[in-house]
């Protein structure tokens, strides 16, 4: 994905209305009006966050009779949080080897010292 | 339970890495300059890790590769800046599938008292260099909500 792209979609899931309307539209394609239902915000400031969302790509917008259906589109945002995740996945795991390694290395040197060397030092 | 904690603000090209580790920071130290055991811990346990070089001194150049199970390797290089220390290592990181977007890379452990704070901190050219690597919206969207994305997340994996 682009990183302009990218972008639009981080900027699009920064808003928690936003990330809710996402959630409703798991269940279904839904109307304006049926998306703005649980909210406590006016159907133009929920048209406005369709407009975003539809902008980032999350979204898509179709017609059925009058109504205008939003439907989500979940392949962006797979893509943004795999992208998104792979940071901090890659120093999540990369730290915890390297804790199941320290505690390697502190067994080796505590079976090198004498007894106690390290024991009582952490002792409060 | 340890944080991984990374911040990437929004409109600077810089990101920092902090992570407390239990461990004296001599460990630490050893453990990101020695290849033999720099080898056993760093990138995620689908990727193996190769190290061409590891020449930890002034000047001194680095290269290894992370390839994952069906075979993609993925080749980092750089050089380290002054003499590398458990208070200060400094080196340039190049990816090399984006030639020419270096970064600045310094590492700094904090001794806790038996514990160690690792504080590393990249320095990219642009924002935008920075954002091809990690998001700008990432540390907004980790701080705001983020297990709410998670649970999305889950449950779009369910119904896709």
């Amino acid at each position: 994905m682009p990183t302009d792209q990218l972008s639009a979609v981080f900027g699009a899931l920064a808003d928690p209305t936003r990330r809710a309307i996402l959630a409703r539209l798991i269940g279904g394609d839904l109307t304006v009006a049926e998306v703005a239902m649980p909210f406590p915000v006016s159907q133009p400031a929920i048209s406005r966050h369709l407009k975003v969302l539809e902008g980032a790509g999350l979204i898509s917008r179709r017609r059925r009779a009058t109504a205008r259906l939003s439907h989500l589109e979940a392949e962006p945002l797979r893509d943004a949080t795999s992208w998104l995740a792979r940071y901090q996945e890659f120093w999540d795991e990369s730290y915890e080897r390297l804790d199941t390694l320290l505690m390697t290395m502190q067994d080796d040197h505590r079976d090198g010292s004498p007894p106690g060397d390290r024991e009582g030092r952490n002792e409060p | 339970m340890k944080n991984t904690a990374i911040i990437a603000e929004p409109g600077v090209p810089f990101v920092e890495v902090t992570r407390e580790f239990d461990a004296p920071r001599e460990l630490i130290f050893r453990a990101f300059t020695e290849p033999e055991l720099l080898v056993q811990w760093l990138g995620p346990r689908r990727m193996i890790m190769t190290i061409d070089r590891y020449d930890v001194r002034d000047g001194g150049s680095w290269r290894y590769t992370h390839r994952d199970g069906d075979g993609n390797e993925y080749g980092f290089h750089g050089v380290f800046h002054g003499r590398p220390s458990p208070d200060w290592m400094v080196q340039t990181f190049e990816f090399e599938g984006a030639p020419g977007h270096v970064s600045l890379d310094s590492l700094v452990l904090e001794d806790l008292g038996g514990r160690t704070l690792a504080r590393t901190r990249s320095v990219f050219q642009s924002v935008e260099d920075r954002d091809a690597m990690v998001s700008s919206g990432m540390e907004q969207g980790m701080n705001e909500g983020y297990e709410r994305l998670d649970e999305l997340i889950a449950r779009l994996a369910v119904t896709a």
